[in-house]
């Protein structure tokens, strides 16, 4: 057999994987082997299966994922802190027919934005709220978030978290879980590629029950911040599934509006 | 003989060097360079014919730089 050359491989027609086109061509602004880029990537590549590039609306957060809106190459307006879930009512109640979802970090809807993402998905707004958690305010210095980990260190909690003096860390998706307007409820991970096609899945079945007017998505990606935590990409991978996993536990908790877990 | 041949094709400049594609890949195809790109990242970069076109490398990059081919032979 002939040796077949890079040239002959790199065809159009022998295409398996390329970056979608429903991001923008700027580079992302987030630290190297953030798990942001890659869950932006994956909502991206949901809404182009879905043909729905035109009919999505999506809002950004504040926190690093702020300029969420220069990279997704779709209709994006970006909220004033934590109040995505408001304005995604607003957006989806003027609009029904659009597929509208907020993407949000853990400062974001488990801090500042408690009160409007507790109440949205008490509503059963039928939009779609994704949430990453790293455990950690990442762009303002990596400061204690409600959702740091029991004696995790963060800057402003440089000998770890004191539950007792701080507070315990707060499971925002159990606690949403439970309210009656919320269809369905998952968390997942982005870090390895068999977790990021669940991930993908888990955002194509909450957009497909958004479709179908079933009440409030709500998709948790537990990410990593190696920038916050103080390690590499690959050692803040292993300290996420070391630590971060068994507290915040991956998988389906509600789907079709009963608790499975 | 391996039945399928891959290969990847990796944007350098928006490479940032982060390394997770390497633990993703099961065949060891990629490794970081010596050379840095533009933002003075060492970019990843494919160093073997062992590809077999998984993706797996492509579908984990934060940055989405990985384009992959492959053939059935």
């Amino acid at each position: 057999m002939s040796e077949i050359t890079k040239e002959q491989i790199r065809q159009p027609e022998n295409l398996v994987y390329t970056k979608t086109k429903l991001l923008t061509d700027k580079a992302l602004s987030y630290c190297p082997g953030c798990g942001h880029g890659t869950a932006h990537r994956i909502v991206m590549e949901v809404i182009e299966e879905l043909n729905a590039q035109s009919e999505t609306i999506g809002i950004a957060p504040v926190g690093c994922s702020v300029l969420a809106y220069e990279f997704m190459n779709i209709d994006m307006q970006q909220a004033a802190h934590g109040r995505a879930p408001a304005l995604a009512t607003a957006v989806k109640r003027l609009m029904p027919e659009k597929l509208v979802f907020t993407y949000q970090g853990d400062g974001d809807l488990a801090a500042i934005g408690t009160a409007e993402t507790i109440h949205a998905c008490n509503r059963g707004e039928n939009i779609t709220i994704i949430f990453i958690n790293n455990g950690i305010y990442g762009m303002t210095g990596g400061q204690m978030a409600p959702t740091t980990l029991p004696n995790m260190k963060a800057s402003t909690c440089p000998y770890g978290r004191d539950v007792v003096t701080m507070g315990n860390p707060l499971k925002m998706t159990e606690l949403v879980a439970q309210l009656p307007g919320v269809r369905y409820v998952t968390r997942q991970s982005v870090h390895t590629p068999g977790n990021v096609r669940k991930t993908k899945k888990a955002i194509r079945k909450a957009f497909d029950m958004q479709k179908e007017n079933k009440g409030l998505t709500f998709v948790e990606i537990v990410s990593n911040c190696n920038s916050g935590w103080k390690m590499t990409p690959i050692q803040s991978n292993k300290w996420m599934e070391e630590n971060m996993f068994p507290f915040y536990p991956l998988g389906d908790i509600k789907v079709d509006g009963q608790l499975v877990k | 003989m391996a039945k399928v041949k891959g290969d990847i094709v990796i944007d350098i400049e928006k490479c940032k060097g982060c390394e997770v594609c390497i633990t993703a890949c099961p065949n060891d195809v990629i490794a970081m360079a010596k050379n840095v790109n533009g933002k003075g990242y060492h970019y990843a970069e494919s160093i073997n014919e062992e590809c077999i076109g998984c993706a797996n490398c492509a579908i984990v990059c934060p940055d989405g730089v990985i384009t992959v081919y492959k053939i059935k032979l």
